[in-house]
């Protein structure tokens, strides 16, 4: 059920979208996240776009996760 | 470091860990009961660590009661069920979904709550109901369905709620005290809506250190591994994995539209019993969408097959190949109960990954 493949948002209309990932097209409901512009990364649930994804964001924390884990290795 | 070599230095860091006692965790999500097989992170476990499955797949933790209705309702003249698929071959109290359906009745299967609006506009003449179920993660787009109902004026058109919460039932799971659990993996999409906050309660009422996780290998190595040196070290925190997807708030917008059509009331869940504040009924200003208060149907005495112990394995006292019937009685082509079934179930997991 939870998908977990990101997919970006190629067209919004009203509380209908089209987003799209690896050339698969599938329109979803937008009502859940209001924001959500063209271009964002999104997760999709059950037809809906329940989250959205900052690229930027999800790189950076990658990292710190990574440093997070070597911290706590040197302390251990 | 590419990703690629993170990958590996994971891999090889969980495998080496080193652990003294028997740790005992659990996943509280059905999609990481088959991520960690399929990624194979499963495979790489140290010794002594222990992995259980907890209440996190819908179906499996919807009653007999809940799908002995839904076949009630289908026997209705001129009403259609439209489900979510994996609902269709968990086997009821006397038969299924997919036998009534072979039966004549009309069962469509819909991937999102709102296909049902579809069917109900392009039948006017029939009744569609769907069967409502599913966590927090569901809950807000099947509150939305019903706002669109609504707004359509769509009046052949309601859900039969099922929708369950998964905080009451985990900290249920803790009061009962029958398994000794280290440390948990928290749903990654369900903490996407209700925030890594609505866990911190784990850390400061029981002690128990948890990680909200993604799903990808990348996510479930991490993950594991914070569990496991958060438990090394007594540390009984909830921390955040998944943040490039979890807000520490969650998705307020969501969690305010499910409680703008649903109540949190007592709901009953299979094998584990009446949890108090863990299902979602339709408000009633929305009874006129609210199949149990639209349709009178008789539903019979619930029954349960005396051998299968679904309910064990959602409480985490049991893995599913400890279950006499698991690949002898029970398969995939003839489920005996839903955790075999459905793709969130930890039987079909165990079955499809060959433990
Ligand atoms: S193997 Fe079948 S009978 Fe046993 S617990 Fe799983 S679903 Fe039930």
């Amino acid at each position: 059920m939870c998908l977990a493949i990101p997919m970006t948002i190629t067209k919004i209309e009203g509380n209908k979208a089209v987003a799209e990932s690896m050339g698969v097209e599938k329109t979803i409901d937008v009502s859940l996240t209001p924001e959500v512009k063209l271009d964002d990364k999104v997760i999709i649930h059950a037809g809906f776009v329940i989250e959205i994804l900052d690229p930027e964001t999800a790189k950076e924390i990658e990292q710190t996760w990574d440093e997070y884990i070597k911290t706590m290795e040197n302390e251990q | 470091m590419t990703n690629e070599h993170v990958l590996a230095h994971d891999a090889e860091k969980l495998k080496q860990y080193q652990i003294d006692s028997d740790i005992c965790i659990m996943e509280v999500c059905g999609t990481h009961t088959t991520e960690y097989f399929r990624t194979g992170v499963k495979d790489i476990f140290p010794p002594r660590l222990r992995l259980v499955d907890g209440p996190g797949c819908p179906v499996c933790v919807t009653p007999n009661h809940y799908l002995d209705h839904a076949i009630a309702l289908a026997g209705q003249k001129d009403c259609i069920i439209a489900t979510f698929g994996d609902m269709v071959k968990v086997p009821s109290s006397y038969s299924s979904l997919a036998r009534e359906s072979a039966g004549g009745a009309r069962v469509e299967v819909v991937y999102s709550p709102v296909d049902a609006l579809d069917i109900a506009r392009q039948n006017p003449h029939s009744e569609v109901v769907f069967l409502s179920v599913g966590f927090e993660t569901t809950a807000p787009t099947e509150a939305v369905t019903v706002q669109q109902a609504r707004e359509q004026n769509l009046k052949n058109f309601s859900l039969l709620p099922g929708n369950k919460l998964t905080v009451p039932a985990v900290k249920a799971l803790l009061d009962a005290e029958e398994v000794n659990i280290d440390g948990f993996i928290l749903p990654g999409h369900v903490s996407a809506i209700i925030g890594t906050n609505a866990w911190k309660f784990l850390g400061s009422e029981y002690n128990k250190p948890a990680v909200v996780t993604g799903f990808d290998d990348h996510d479930l190595l991490k993950g594991t591994l914070l569990l496991l040196t958060l438990i090394s070290e007594n540390k009984p925190h909830v921390l955040n994995e998944y943040t490039r997807v979890v807000r520490d708030g969650g998705n307020q917008h969501a969690m305010d539209m499910i409680y703008s059509v649903f109540d949190a009331d007592d709901s009953e869940w299979r094998g584990i019993g009446v949890i108090p504040g863990s299902g979602l009924l339709l408000k009633d200003e929305y009874a006129d969408f609210d199949a149990t208060k639209k349709f009178t149907v008789d539903i019979p005495e619930p029954k349960e097959h005396p051998g299968c112990r679904c309910g064990e394995l959602l409480r985490g006292l049991i893995l599913p190949t400890e279950c006499p019937l698991f690949g002898k009685g029970c398969n995939p082509e003839h489920p005996i109960g839903p955790c075999m079934v459905s793709t969130e179930g930890p039987c079909a997991a165990y079955y499809k990954y060959g433990r």
